[in-house]
């Protein structure tokens, strides 16, 4: 298979599709886990908090990998507002990548809970305890979930409509985590 | 047709480096379900903007669904905590249940005892600074002490290893009902305008003749001081070899139980229990110890409503001291959660399906009266926000 354009480099595309898988899974655990009494609740908190702390870090080699090695250029036919939406949505991502765990970080230590990740293993409280702060940040956690997901819908939809329709080699630009990209035979 | 095999070959073509190439393949042949069933239309890429239609669609809803907009007889968080609201309304700014209350300052003095059986930090014979809060359980904020039945005291221990222990705990020998689905029931039926709700509450669950009897018949105090407060929950020790042990607790009283009828607390003051502990707190401090009944094996676990047999080995770890009151308004137990999962490490919830559904419905309670602050403002200036 060729591509018209240069791809993302081995570790940004395992990355990308790691954390695509992670913050999927955060998106559900989280409607899910404020939507039940059962004993699973606690089951899923216990996975949002460590899995969501485990984003923020990933996020962060993520973005400064994309600093060193960039991102291939868009095919230059794309139309100009097409390019602004994909760049700008990306830039909004990655904003939420960050955000929404130091978000969810601040608002559990501005309600004084303890942040345990495991058994007896707790972050540093981030802010002080403040009623204030925490419904902020309880608002900001909430509404920006449901930005993130209609923004990954959106991206998703780009993504497949690059594929699909376009045909014009964007999505392979990302499609393979295997870093020499070799071609699984077609049967 | 040999054109949408055509397509049907670039498409894998061009997608065929993909790891997910067994989803892919799935997506595919729905495209090619599609463009049979559009095949009279002849527009080649409308099969694909509706498979991108459908997988976009298909994405929301799974959302949805998982957010339970679908599912209105669920037993959610919102639902459970809409619940508790009394005919005369919410008391904004305030816990939605065990409304009322005061909070208290003091140290928890662990003798050592309790490290056979879970290697949490706060067994380890030392002193651990204690926030908690007596209270009522009741949804009125400004209910009279005498009308309520249950009184409760929520704790939150602090290690130096940065853990905590939260717990909160009330004066009935057992729980009312067996599962948070039945507590739900017990809620819409007291709050029921049909005479006969609660009848037909207590017909369907027997197990709430306990409860009641106790209600009914157990004595009444004069002082939060003279209560004992018991887990009623179980929990799971788990001690320096790994082993586990199934568990309730309970803080017995150190002062004399004196008890008063009924009658007689109604004819003090609205605010009578809060009064006491302060002026009985002021003058000295006042202690309960801490026991820890272990289950037998096969005892109930999962149910409140039983309690377990008397003879259950129990062991007394230490003691609490209340040596400071002060005003819930501007105290430091105000914006406290006392979610009873917030354990460290050493304990854990067991099969009892209350501590979760506790800590889910505190949770969202704790997100609405942090968010009504401005409804129930702090009196001192420069307090914290
Ligand atoms: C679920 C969360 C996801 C997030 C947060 C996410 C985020 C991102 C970001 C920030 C980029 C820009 C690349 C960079 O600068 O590093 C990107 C690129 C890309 N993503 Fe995703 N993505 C997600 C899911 C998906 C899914 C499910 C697909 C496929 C269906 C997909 C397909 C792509 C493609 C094809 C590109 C390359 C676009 C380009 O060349 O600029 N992504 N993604
Ligand atoms: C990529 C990261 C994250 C995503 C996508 C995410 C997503 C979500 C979603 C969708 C909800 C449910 C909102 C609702 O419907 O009420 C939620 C709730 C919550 N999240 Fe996150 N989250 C992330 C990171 C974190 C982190 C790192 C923490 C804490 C360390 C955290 C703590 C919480 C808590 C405590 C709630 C429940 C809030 C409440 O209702 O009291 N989240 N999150
Ligand atoms: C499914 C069953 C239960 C529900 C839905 C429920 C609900 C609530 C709610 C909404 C609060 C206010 C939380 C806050 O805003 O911080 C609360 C507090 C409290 N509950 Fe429960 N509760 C349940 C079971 C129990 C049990 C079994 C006990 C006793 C063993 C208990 C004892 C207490 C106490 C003592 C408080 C006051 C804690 C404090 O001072 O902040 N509750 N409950």
């Amino acid at each position: 298979m060729t591509s018209r354009h240069e791809r993302f480099t081995g570790w940004q595309r395992l990355l990308h599709w790691v954390m695509a898988a992670c913050i999927l899974a955060m998106l559900f655990i989280g409607v899910g886990m404020v939507s039940t009494v059962k004993p699973l609740y606690l089951t899923l908190v216990s996975i949002h908090k460590p899995l969501g702390i485990a984003i923020l870090v990933l996020a962060v080699v993520r973005l400064a990998l994309r600093l060193r090695y960039g991102a291939p250029s868009l095919p230059a036919d794309l139309p100009e507002p097409m390019k602004l939406a994909a760049e700008g949505s990306h830039y909004a991502l990655y904003a939420l990548m960050i955000g929404m765990p130091l978000i969810g970080w601040g608002m559990l230590s501005a309600a004084a809970y303890p942040v345990v990740l495991f058994r007896g293993w707790h972050l540093p409280a981030i802010l002080r305890q403040s009623d204030s702060l925490h419904t902020l940040l309880w608002d900001a956690h909430f509404y920006l979930a449901f930005v993130f997901f209609a923004l990954i819908l959106l991206h998703v939809a780009a993504a497949l409509f690059h594929a699909l329709v376009r045909r014009d080699g964007v999505f392979e630009t990302m499609a393979s985590v295997f870093t020499g990209g070799e071609v699984a035979p077609a049967e | 047709m040999l054109a949408w095999l055509c397509r049907m070959r670039q498409h894998y073509l061009a997608l065929n480096n993909l790891l997910l190439n067994n989803i892919l393949k799935t997506l595919r042949c729905l495209i090619v379900g599609l463009e049979v069933c559009m095949a009279a239309s002849h527009k080649p890429p409308l099969g694909s903007l509706a498979l991108i239609a459908i997988v976009i669609g298909l994405g929301a809803a799974i959302f949805a669904y998982t957010a339970g907009w679908f599912s209105p007889q669920r037993l959610t968080p919102d639902r459970l905590v809409a619940a508790f609201a009394p005919p005369t309304g919410v008391a904004l700014g305030h816990r939605r249940n065990h409304a009322k209350g005061i909070c208290f300052t003091g140290v928890f003095e662990a003798n050592g005892a309790g490290s056979e059986l879970s290697q949490a930090r706060v067994f380890a014979r030392g002193q651990y600074p204690v926030v908690g809060r007596f209270n009522l359980g009741t949804a009125d904020a400004d209910a009279p002490d005498a009308t309520v039945r249950v009184r409760g005291l929520g704790i939150q221990i602090s290690t130096p290893d940065g853990q905590q222990w939260r717990s909160a705990m009330i004066n009935a020998p057992v729980f009312a009902v067996s599962t948070p689905q039945a507590f739900y029931e017990l809620l819409r039926a007291s709050h029921s305008k049909d005479p006969d709700a609660m009848k037909a509450f207590a017909a369907a669950h027997p197990e709430f003749a306990k409860f009641g009897d106790w209600a009914k018949n157990g004595p009444w105090t004069g002082s939060y001081a003279e209560e004992r407060y018991n887990s009623l929950n179980s929990f799971v020790f788990v001690d320096g070899s790994g082993a586990k042990h199934a568990v309730r607790w309970s803080l017995l009283p150190v002062a004399q139980l004196v008890a008063v009828s009924a009658d007689e607390l109604a004819k003090r003051g609205p605010d009578f229990l809060e009064q006491e502990i302060t002026q009985r707190v002021a003058s000295e401090p006042q202690r309960w110890t801490m026991v820890v009944t272990v289950a037998n094996p096969g005892d109930p676990t999962a149910d409140p409503t039983v309690a377990w047999p008397a003879d259950r080995r129990s062991i007394e770890i230490g003691a609490l001291t209340a040596q400071q009151v002060q005003a819930e308004r501007d105290g430091p137990c105000r914006d406290i959660n006392f979610d009873p999962t917030v354990l460290p490490s050493g304990m854990r919830t067991s099969d009892d399906p209350f501590p979760a559904a506790r800590s889910s419905v505190y949770a969202k309670s704790y997100d609405l009266r942090t968010a009504e602050a401005k409804d129930y403002p702090r009196s001192v200036t420069g307090a914290k926000p």
